[in-house]
């Protein structure tokens, strides 16, 4: 069996909907960033197939620099993201989403 | 004759797999790796037991003491008690730990270490996994010892571990900085990524007689004592051994280990120190290839073998002789002084390209070096912090 | 490439993607949203983007995760109380999963065979970099040296 490009964009998909059941259902602001970079790779996953399957093979790799750079932002997503979590925690000494519902400190 | 002892273990190898010719493809290449795996365990875990009773022996003689000389000839099966040793002792979990990360942290950090040495050339057509990015291999599969240390530490569940393992996780990021960004001025003048293309772009002679290693020029010979100092910093070594300083905080995140689980994180830590020293000789001293062209005649493998236990000895050497530094001063050093000299390295590295590689090139890159250095020295005013000390003592 | 070692590592990455969204503890889920991104890595080394992968378990194994289990631990008062879970979200993921689906079984172009291609060395990929992508290379330098510095004076100790 040779896996076709179907089956690497369900995986891709299955990954995605992980990320999403973790940044939707989980009330913890870690849980929440977590999924968001799971989403973000699934992404990057369909990125590489897209290119790796085209018929044509392009010059400049395209979908393998999309997905360089991807990662790139998606690491500064995560350093801010994460400095905020923590400077939110001092605040409010807390980091579950839910609670944080007020503007006013 | 010198080519047929150059190529015995190549040749050994293929002799292994002829036995194999006819049978399906995919057997061989599993055949073959997992030959390379058996081989590269058997050298390092050879030289992890030789290195553990050379280093007390050495450090014994730095202190005018014996050393172990008890056990076998001159201690020299000192290695193989110790292991027993450390088997038939207890194996002792916290019980509050969380078992399972406590369970699998040396696991990881001992494969890791191991990967590692999987990139680098010990020999002529002698690299056990040839690979694309081998230097980004090496580092990508490195950095992975952070979280295995930091699991060692949260899993033991006790405060020394977890102090241990946050001095080391913090250090060992202030550190990957320098260590990178100076391998890159070597990147940059190979024009590659591969350990075999960067030992073959230091295959050339000057004279036949003056190689042409890294190292002889002012960018590589400022860039591999970062690297060095790096890779100390790197393998936990004793300048900077705080995350582990036995009179401070017990063993760091080692404390809860015992028996075997002790002895894994032992060795990781000792095949991490050869691979950093691996990666030094292929990156800054020429690799396999020999000091004169002459001695071309003598193995390739006995070369790369030679030039790490010098720098080993090295090792040995300063943790014989520095004491421990404190932590703060080991981050103001990474990232006021390693950083800023790391990127110098490649400002030099680009001038001597440009230059024309040749003795102008030479004199150019060693003037970029100089004026930082200077700079640097007069900006973090080193005269006035290390100015010789006067010590006054009780009267 | 291979059949069998497609299956291991679709297994071995979304386990450890679920495992990391619905572990209860959450340094087990740092340490497996880790292991799924060494999947993720296995299936570049797949497909042949070997760079990509090496670059993503450095980043992300390297930096991201010792990130996120550093905040775990500056946040550690937290870490017993995270007992809400939303099952509409389940609801919505799984509603997600089956129309994705769905609609990549009913397209038939996407089942096809991968071509043979030239190795995607790193010297192709910095040709690239270098050529027809350096303003984007320099845009996301300057993007991660923002970035850096906004993350520290986000943390910063605020002056009492």
């Amino acid at each position: 069996m040779t896996p076709t490009l179907q089956i690497f964009l369900i995986v891709s998909a299955a990954l995605f909907s992980i990320g999403l059941l973790a940044a939707l259902s989980r009330r913890h602001a870690i849980f929440i960033l977590i999924g968001i970079e799971m989403m973000l790779a699934a992404a990057n996953l369909n990125f590489i197939a897209f290119w790796r399957f085209a018929p044509k093979p392009h010059q400049p790799p395209v979908g393998v620099m999309l997905a360089l750079f991807s990662i790139a932002i998606s690491a500064a997503e995560a350093a801010v993201g994460l400095a905020m979590i923590i400077a939110v925690y001092r605040h409010y000494r807390t980091t579950n989403v839910d609670q944080l519902d007020q503007l006013k400190g | 004759m010198s080519k047929s002892i150059d190529q015995v273990f190549v040749n050994a190898k293929q002799w292994l797999l002829s036995w194999l010719a006819g049978s399906p493809g995919w057997v061989i290449q599993v055949v073959s790796i997992l030959t390379n795996i058996f081989a590269l365990l058997a050298v390092f875990l050879t030289l992890f037991a030789l290195i553990s009773v050379l280093e007390r022996k050495i450090l014994a003689r730095i202190q005018n003491r014996y050393g172990p000389n008890r056990v076998g000839p001159f201690g020299l099966f000192q290695p193989i008690a110790d292991g027993i040793k450390m088997l038939i002792k207890e194996d002792i979990v916290p019980a509050r730990a969380d078992k399972i990360v406590h369970f699998l942290a040396p696991v990881l950090i001992a494969a890791t270490a191991i990967l590692t040495l999987g990139v680098i050339p010990y020999g002529r057509n002698m690299t056990p996994f040839t690979i694309d990015g081998g230097i980004l291999f090496f580092f990508a599969v490195g950095s992975t010892t952070e979280l295995a240390v930091f699991m060692a530490g949260w899993g033991s569940n006790n405060k020394f571990s977890m102090l241990g393992a946050m001095r080391a996780i913090a250090q060992m990021f202030s550190y990957e900085l320098p260590l990178i960004i100076t391998v890159l001025p070597v990147v940059m003048v190979v024009g590659s990524l591969t350990p075999e293309r960067i030992v073959a772009a230091q295959a050339e002679y000057t004279f036949g007689l003056v190689p042409r290693w890294f190292v002889f020029t002012p960018w590589g010979a400022a860039a591999f004592i970062l690297f060095f100092v790096s890779g100390l910093v790197e393998s936990n070594r004793t300048p900077f051994d705080v995350p582990e300083g036995e009179s401070e905080i017990v063993a760091g995140h080692m404390t809860e280990y015992s028996g075997f689980k002790y002895a894994t994180f032992f060795m990781a830590e000792y095949i991490g120190m050869f691979a950093i020293s691996g990666l030094g000789v292929t990156l800054f001293l020429g690799g396999w290839h020999a000091p004169v062209r002459v001695l071309e005649i003598i193995p390739s493998y006995v070369w790369f073998f030679v030039k790490l236990s010098v720098l080993l000895f090295v090792y040995i050497w300063v943790r014989g002789t520095l004491p421990r530094t404190r932590i703060d001063q080991i981050m103001n050093v990474a990232w006021k002084f390693m950083l800023p000299m790391a990127f110098t390295c490649i400002i030099a590295a680009a001038v001597w390209h440009y230059a024309g590689r040749g003795l102008r090139g030479w004199l150019w890159s060693l003037l970029v070096i100089a004026i930082v250095y200077t700079a640097l020295s007069i900006l973090l005013d080193t005269r006035r912090k290390f100015a010789q000390r006067v010590y006054r003592f009780a009267e | 490439m291979n059949g069998a070692a497609f299956i291991v590592i679709s297994i071995l990455t979304l386990a450890a993607a679920l495992a990391a969204a619905t572990l209860r503890k959450l340094m087990h889920a740092a340490l497996s949203f880790a292991v799924a991104f060494v999947g993720i890595a296995a299936f570049f080394f797949l497909l042949g983007a070997e760079f990509v992968g090496l670059a993503l378990v450095f980043i992300y194994i390297g930096a991201v995760a010792v990130l996120i289990v550093f905040t775990i631990l500056l946040t550690r008062r937290d870490i017993e109380k995270d007992r809400g879970f939303n099952w509409s979200g389940v609801i919505i993921a799984v509603a997600l999963f089956c129309g994705l689906t769905w609609s990549i079984l009913k397209t038939p172009s996407l089942s096809i065979v991968a071509p043979h291609i030239r190795a995607l060395t790193v010297k192709r990929i910095g040709e690239a970099l270098m050529t027809s992508y350096v303003w984007p290379l320099q845009c996301i330098g300057l993007l991660l040296t923002a970035a850096l510095i906004g993350a520290l004076v986000l943390v910063m100790e605020e002056k009492r």
